[in-house]
C-alpha cells in the first residue's frame, strides 16, 4: 500500500519536492531580495533553507559567489524573525570554509551570544566559535568563560563544545578555561557535565596525575549523565591500560560497579571495557559476561547486536567463559536481524562442541548470501579457528567455504577465504586434494592478482608432492594463457617445480616452458629462460638451490631474478663443458644462494649496523658482517650506567658494541671502554673508547675480539667484563665540568657468545629437497636425553633458541597430543657453510632427542654437536 | 588492543534517505568520506544494504551503522565500529523523535521536505561537529523553537499571507495614489507650454 501512494506521488511530479530541480544561480538570484528593506522573513527564510539545501547536496560554491551571499546575508540580522536568526547562524558555518571575509559578523554574534534572547545564545556561540582563529580568540576569551558558568545549560554546552572544538586549534588559550570547566563539570545538567568532562580530560590527557585526581574526583561525587559515566569508564580503561595496574585497583572497581548502573548505555560500556581489557581472569570476566548474557534478550536490535557483538569477542580468548550463554545464543541464530544471527552463530562455532558443528553451518548456509562482506569475514574466521579445533571437520569446512568461494565477494572476503583453505591445507595433510581442486577451480575465474600469484605459489609448492600432480600443469597453464603479468610469471615458477620433482612430467613441462619464453612480458620470458635452462640440467643440487629455495617468493623482485639469470645462463652452461663434479661446483654457487637470501627491500637492522662500523677505521678489512645479535643487558635497568651489548660476526673476527648511557647528571664520563677478560683462546686485539659520554646521551664504545683459527671448535666463550673511564664532576643544571677528572671502573655481568652467534638463520621451504642437496658427505648423528625438560614443546623452543637456527616446514609447532616430533632447522655457519639439522624428539620421562645435522663441512658438524652435548 | 581513545566526537555522520536512496539531508562530521562522490556511494551502499530489512543496526565498511524507517523516510546515524552502539541510537533516537514532534507525527517525506530549515535547526542542536550536544527530544524541539508558539504551521500561513497581503494592498494603493498625484502635477506643470 505505501508502495502505491509513493508511486502516485512521484508521478505527480517534481511538485511533492520543492528542492528537486534547484538550480544554484537562480538561487543565488533570488538572494538579492535580502536586500531589499523591509525586510520579508518568510522569502528570505525560504532562500537560505534553499542555500543551505544545495550545500547539503555537495553543490560546489565558488568563492565568489559564496562571499557575495555571505555579504547579502549579513543585512539579515537587522530582522529579529527567531527562525530567520537560527538559519543564519547556520548559514555562517556553513559557509565559513567558502566564504571570504566571514568574521565581519563576529561583532553581530558576540552580540547574540551576551544578549537577552536565550534561544539565540547557544547557537551563536557555536557559529562564532567556527569563524574565530587564534588571533579573534584572545577577544572573545571573556565572554566565552563567562558562557561556560553561564546558568542556561545550552549556553554552557555550546561553550564546552565549542571550546573542544577549538583545542585542536589553540591549546594554549583554552587550556586557561580549565577551572570554568571544572566548574561546569559539577552542574546539575547532564549534558554539561558530559561537555565539561569531555573537555577537562582532553586538556589534561597528557597529564597523567590530573587524569588520575579527575578520574578519583568524579567516580567518588558520582554522576547523573550516562554519556559522562560512559565517558568516565573509557579513561579509567585507558588509565588502567597505561599504568598496567593491576585488575584490584580502585579503577577496576569502579568499571565493574557501573555494571550495575540503572542505564543500559553505562552497564554496555562497563562490560565492554572488562571485555576488552588485556589480561583479564575468566573469574573477572564473568559479571560482564552474565550482564551481556541478559542483553541478548533484550526486545532491542541494537542492544542485542552490542551483547553478541562483545561475546564473540570474549569467546575468542575465553571460549569457557561463554559457554553459560549458549542457550540465549541458540535463540539468536534465527534473528531478523542477519548481523545478530551471523555473530550469534559464528561465537557458539567457538564455544559449542563438536557435534553441534554440522547444524550450525546448514543454518549459517542458509542466509550467507544475504549478510555484508565485514560479516562474511567474521564468518571465514569462526570457521578458520573452527579447524584447528576440530581438525576431523574438515571435510565439512572445505565443502562450505568452496561454497562462498563461487559467491560474489570482494578482496577481503576472497582473501580471508583462501587463507583459511591454505591453513587447513598446512594443518590437516589429507585434505590437501580437494583444498587444491577448490582453489584451482576459483583461479579459474579470478579478478584478484595477488590471490592467484598466492595460490599459483602454493600449488608450485605442495602439487608435485601429491599423487597426481599432472591434473594440476592445466590449471596452471590456462593461467599462462589468459592472465596479467604477475600471474603468467607465477605460473611459470609453478610450472618450473613441477618440472623439478616430477621426473615424467618434465618433457611436457620443457615444451610448455618453450611457449613460455615467447611471452611478451620481458619477466615472464626472462624466467622461462631461466627456469628451461635450470631444468635441462637435470642435476638435484641446481633445482633445490634455484628452483625449490633459491627463489621464495612469488613476487620476487624482479630485477634481483633478472639478475641471477645472467648470471647462472653463465655459469650453468659452463658445466657439462667442464664436467665439474657437482660438489666443487656447489661450494661456488652457495654464497651466491645464501647472500641472495636475506635480501629484503630497505635496509635491515644489519645494514644499518654493517654501515656504522665501516666508518671506523680500525674494523676495515674484516670482511662483511655475517651475523648482528640482539641486544643484551649487561647491567640492571635501574643503575648509574646502563650498557647493553651488539655482538657482530665476521668471518674470523667478532666486534662487540656496547651502547651505555650515563644516569648521573653531576657526571660528565671521557675515554669509556669495556675491558674484556676471555675464558678461552679468544684475543681481544682492539678497544675502541668512547670519547664523551654526557648524562643521558647514549653513546658506544666497541671492542674488536679474534676468533681462534687453530681450534675452530670452540665457538662458545665468556667474557668479564668492566667499564672504564674517566670521571668529571659536573654542574647537573649547566652541564658544565670540572677540569680534573679521576679513573673509575664498574663491573658489569659477565658476556656469553655462543653457537648461536656463529649461525645465520636461513629459511628453506623445501627442506626435503635442501637436505638432498647438502648431501651426506659430512652426516653425523647422535642421541642425547634432555632429562630436565618435561614437554615436546618446551624442547623445540630450547633448541630453536640455543642453535639460533630457523626452524623449516612449520616443524616448530608440535602438533597436540602426540609423543614425537621431529624439527627440521636450517641455517648458514659462519663462513658461508650451509647446515641443517633433524632431530626426532621423543616424549617419554624426560625427552630423548637424536640429532642429525649436515653441512657442507666437517668442522661445523662437530661443532654443532658438540655445542649440543 | 585497539581500546578506544576517550573522546566526546561520536557521530560520524547522519543521514536522511528517501525511499529511493536519494540524499534529503546529510551531514559528514569527519574526513571518513572527504569527497561528494565517496559519499554518495556510501549512501547507495548502505541503502542497498538496510532498505529491505526492518532491523535496526548493521556494519559497514568498517562503521556501525544504526537506522530507523518510517513510511517513505530513512534515519541512518554512523559512528566508529568501537563506538558503543546505544549512544548512536540514542543520537537516531533523539533525532527521530524531534522531528515528529515536529511534524506532529506526520513523518513523511512531503511533510519534511515542507519544513527543511526545522530539520537543519533540530540536527545542529543534536550534534555539533560530531559531539552528541542533546539527546532529549523535548530540549531539542524546545530550543529550535521553529515559529515559537504552538500554533499549527498551516493556519499560521494563512493568517500570516492574510496580513502580508492586506500590507501589499494597503501599500500598492498609497503608491497608486502618490503616482496619481505625481502624474497631475507633472500635468500641472507642463500644460502651459502646449
Amino acid at each position: 500500500m505505501i508502495k502505491k501512494f509513493d508511486k502516485k506521488d512521484e508521478e505527480s511530479g517534481s511538485g511533492s519536492n520543492p528542492f528537486q530541480h534547484l538550480e544554484k544561480s537562480a538561487v543565488l538570484q533570488e538572494a538579492r531580495i535580502f536586500n531589499e528593506t523591509p525586510i520579508n522573513p518568510r522569502r528570505c527564510l525560504h532562500i537560505l533553507t534553499k542555500i543551505i539545501y544545495l550545500l547539503n547536496q555537495g553543490e560546489h560554491f565558488g568563492t565568489m559567489e559564496a562571499t557575495e551571499a555571505f555579504f547579502a546575508m549579513t543585512r539579515l540580522f537587522q530582522s529579529n524573525d527567531q527562525t530567520l536568526r537560527r538559519m543564519c547562524y547556520l548559514t555562517i558555518k556553513e559557509m565559513a570554509n567558502i566564504s571570504e571575509d566571514v568574521i565581519i559578523v563576529t561583532s553581530s554574534l558576540t552580540k547574540d551570544m551576551t544578549g537577552k534572547e536565550d534561544v539565540y545564545r547557544g547557537p551563536a556561540i557555536r557559529a562564532l566559535c567556527r569563524i574565530t582563529d587564534t588571533t579573534m580568540l584572545q577577544a572573545i576569551e571573556r565572554y566565552m568563560k563567562q558562557a561556560i558558568v553561564d546558568k542556561v545549560p545550552s549556553v554552557s554546552s555550546s561553550a564546552l563544545v565549542s571550546s573542544l572544538h577549538m583545542v585542536k586549534m589553540s591549546y594554549d588559550v583554552v587550556k586557561r578555561w580549565v577551572n570554568e570547566a571544572q566548574e561546569a563539570a559539577s552542574s546539575d545538567n547532564i549534558m554539561v557535565q558530559y561537555h565539561a568532562l569531555g573537555l577537562l580530560y582532553h586538556l589534561r590527557k597528557n597529564d597523567r596525575l590530573a587524569v588520575s585526581k579527575m578520574l578519583n574526583k568524579f567516580t567518588k561525587s558520582g554522576l547523573k549523565s550516562p554519556f559522562a559515566y560512559c565517558m568516565l569508564i573509557r579513561i579509567a580503561s585507558k588509565l588502567l591500560e597505561e599504568t598496567e595496574a593491576g585488575h584490584d585497583s580502585p579503577l577496576f572497581d569502579f568499571i565493574e560497579s557501573c555494571l550495575r548502573n540503572k542505564h543500559e548505555m553505562v552497564v554496555y560500556e562497563a562490560a565492554s571495557a572488562i571485555v576488552h581489557m588485556p589480561n583479564c581472569t575468566a573469574r573477572e570476566l564473568a559479571p560482564a559476561v552474565s550482564v551481556l548474557q541478559l542483553f541478548c534478550s533484550s526486545p532491542k536490535a541494537a542492544l542485542r547486536y552490542a551483547a553478541v557483538r562483545t561475546l564473540n569477542k570474549v569467546a575468542m580468548k575465553h571460549p569457557s567463559a561463554v559457554t553459560a550463554c549458549n542457550l540465549d545464543l541458540e535463540n539468536l541464530i534465527t534473528d531478523s536481524n542477519r548481523s545478530i544471527a551471523t555473530l550469534a552463530i559464528t561465537t557458539l562455532l567457538k564455544t559449542g562442541s563438536e557435534s553441534s558443528v554440522d547444524r550450525l553451518m546448514k543454518q549459517i548456509s542458509s542466509f550467507v548470501s544475504e549478510i555484508s562482506d565485514e560479516f562474511k569475514v567474521v564468518v571465514v574466521q569462526a570457521i578458520s579457528a573452527l579447524c584447528q579445533k576440530y581438525p576431523r571437520k574438515h571435510s565439512v569446512m572445505m565443502n562450505f567455504l568452496s561454497n562462498m568461494l563461487r559467491d560474489d565477494g570482494g578482496f577481503e572476503y576472497k582473501r580471508a577465504i583462501v587463507d583459511c583453505i591454505i591453513s587447513i591445507i598446512e594443518e590437516n595433510p589429507e585434505s590437501k586434494e580437494t583444498g587444491l581442486a577448490h582453489l584451482c577451480e576459483f583461479i579459474e575465474d579470478c579478478e584478484h592478482t595477488v590471490l592467484a600469484t598466492k595460490i599459483l605459489h602454493l600449488l608450485g609448492k605442495e602439487g608435485p608432492r601429491t599423487p597426481s600432480p599432472s591434473k594440476y600443469i592445466r590449471f596452471i597453464f590456462n593461467r599462462v594463457v589468459l592472465e596479467s603479468e604477475a600471474v603468467r610469471a607465477a605460473a611459470v615458477s609453478a610450472l618450473a617445480k613441477f618440472g623439478a620433482q616430477n621426473d615424467d612430467l618434465l618433457p611436457s613441462v620443457l615444451v610448455l616452458m618453450q611457449r613460455c619464453m615467447m611471452d611478451s612480458d620481458d619477466e615472464v620470458r626472462d624466467r622461462a629462460t631461466f627456469y628451461m635452462n635450470v631444468l635441462q640440467q637435470k642435476q638435484k643440487a641446481l633445482n633445490a638451490a634455484y628452483i625449490f629455495n633459491g627463489e621464495n617468493t612469488h613476487c620476487a623482485p624482479s630485477l634481483n631474478l633478472r639478475a641471477l639469470v645472467e648470471l647462472t645462463r653463465l655459469s650453468v652452461s659452463s658445466v657439462p663443458l667442464a664436467n665439474t663434479p657437482i660438489t666443487e661446483q656447489k661450494t661456488e654457487f652457495a654464497p651466491v644462494a645464501t647472500s641472495k637470501l636475506p635480501e629484503k627491500p630497505g635496509p635491515t637492522r644489519q645494514d644499518i649496523y654493517q654501515e656504522q662500523l665501516a666508518a671506523i677505521p680500525e674494523f676495515q678489512g674484516l670482511g662483511s658482517l655475517f651475523k648482528t645479535s640482539e641486544a643484551v643487558q649487561l647491567t640492571e635497568a635501574e643503575t648509574e650506567y646502563v650498557v647493553r651489548c651488539v655482538k657482530h660476526t665476521f668471518a674470523r673476527h667478532m666486534v662487540f658494541q656496547f651502547d651505555c648511557t650515563n644516569t648521573l647528571n653531576d657526571q660528565l664520563l671521557q675515554k669509556v671502554m669495556v675491558q674484556m677478560e676471555p675464558s678461552e683462546a679468544y684475543e681481544v686485539l682492539h678497544y675502541v673508547p668512547a670519547a664523551n659520554l654526557p648524562y643521558s646521551q647514549p653513546g658506544s664504545c666497541y671492542s674488536l675480539v679474534r676468533l681462534p683459527e687453530d681450534d675452530p671448535t670452540a665457538v662458545s666463550c665468556t667474557f668479564s667484563c668492566t667499564l672504564k673511564y674517566l670521571v668529571k664532576d659536573c654542574d647537573p643544571n649547566t652541564g658544565e665540568p670540572d677540569d680534573d677528572g679521576y679513573d673509575d671502573e664498574y663491573v658489569l655481568e659477565d658476556l656469553e657468545v655462543t653457537v648461536a652467534d656463529h649461525i645465520q638463520k636461513v629459511l628453506k621451504p623445501n627442506f626435503a629437497a635442501a637436505w638432498d642437496e647438502v648431501g651426506d658427505d659430512f652426516e653425523k648423528e647422535e642421541t642425547f636425553a634432555l632429562a630436565s625438560v618435561r614437554t615436546l614443546d618446551e624442547a623445540v623452543g630450547n633448541i630453536i633458541s640455543f642453535l639460533g637456527m630457523q626452524p623449516c616446514e612449520r616443524s616448530d609447532k608440535v602438533p597436540e597430543n602426540k609423543n614425537s616430533h621431529i624439527l627440521f632447522l636450517a641455517g648458514v655457519f659462519r663462513g658461508g657453510h650451509d647446515v641443517l639439522v633433524r632431530s626426532r624428539l621423543a616424549l617419554a620421562d624426560g625427552v630423548t632427542m637424536q640429532v642429525t645435522v649436515r653441512s657442507s663441512d666437517e668442522t661445523v658438524v662437530d661443532i654443532i654437536l658438540a655445542s649440543v652435548g | 588492543m585497539e581500546a578506544l581513545e576517550p573522546s566526546l566526537y561520536t557521530v560520524k555522520a547522519v543521514l536522511i534517505l528517501d525511499n529511493d536512496g536519494e540524499r534529503l539531508y546529510a551531514k559528514y562530521y569527519d574526513d571518513t568520506y572527504p569527497s561528494v562522490k565517496e559519499q554518495k556511494a556510501f549512501e547507495k551502499n548502505i541503502f542497498s544494504k538496510t532498505h529491505r530489512t526492518d532491523s535496526e543496526i548493521a556494519l559497514l565498511e568498517g562503521l556501525t551503522v544504526v537506522y530507523k524507517s518510517n513510511i517513505d523516510l530513512f534515519f541512518y546515524v554512523v559512528g566508529s565500529s568501537h563506538e558503543n552502539e546505544l549512544m548512536l541510537m540514542a543520537v537516531l533516537n533523539c533525532l527521530f523523535d524531534s522531528l515528529s514532534q515536529m511534524l506532529r507525527k506526520n513523518v513523511e517525506r512531503r511533510a519534511l521536505l515542507e519544513n527543511m530549515e526545522g530539520l537543519f535547526l533540530a540536527v545542529d542542536e543534536i550534534v555539533d561537529g560530531g559531539v552528541i550536544l542533546e539527546s532529549d527530544p523535548q530540549q531539542v524541539v524546545h530550543r529550535v523553537a521553529l515559529r515559537g508558539e504552538d500554533v499549527p504551521y498551516s493556519e499560521q500561513t494563512v493568517t500570516q499571507v492574510s496580513t502580508t497581503a492586506l500590507v501589499t494592498s494597503l501599500i500598492s494603493a498609497y503608491y497608486i495614489v502618490l503616482c496619481g498625484s505625481c502624474a497631475i502635477t507633472i500635468f500641472t506643470l507642463y500644460s502651459p507650454e502646449t
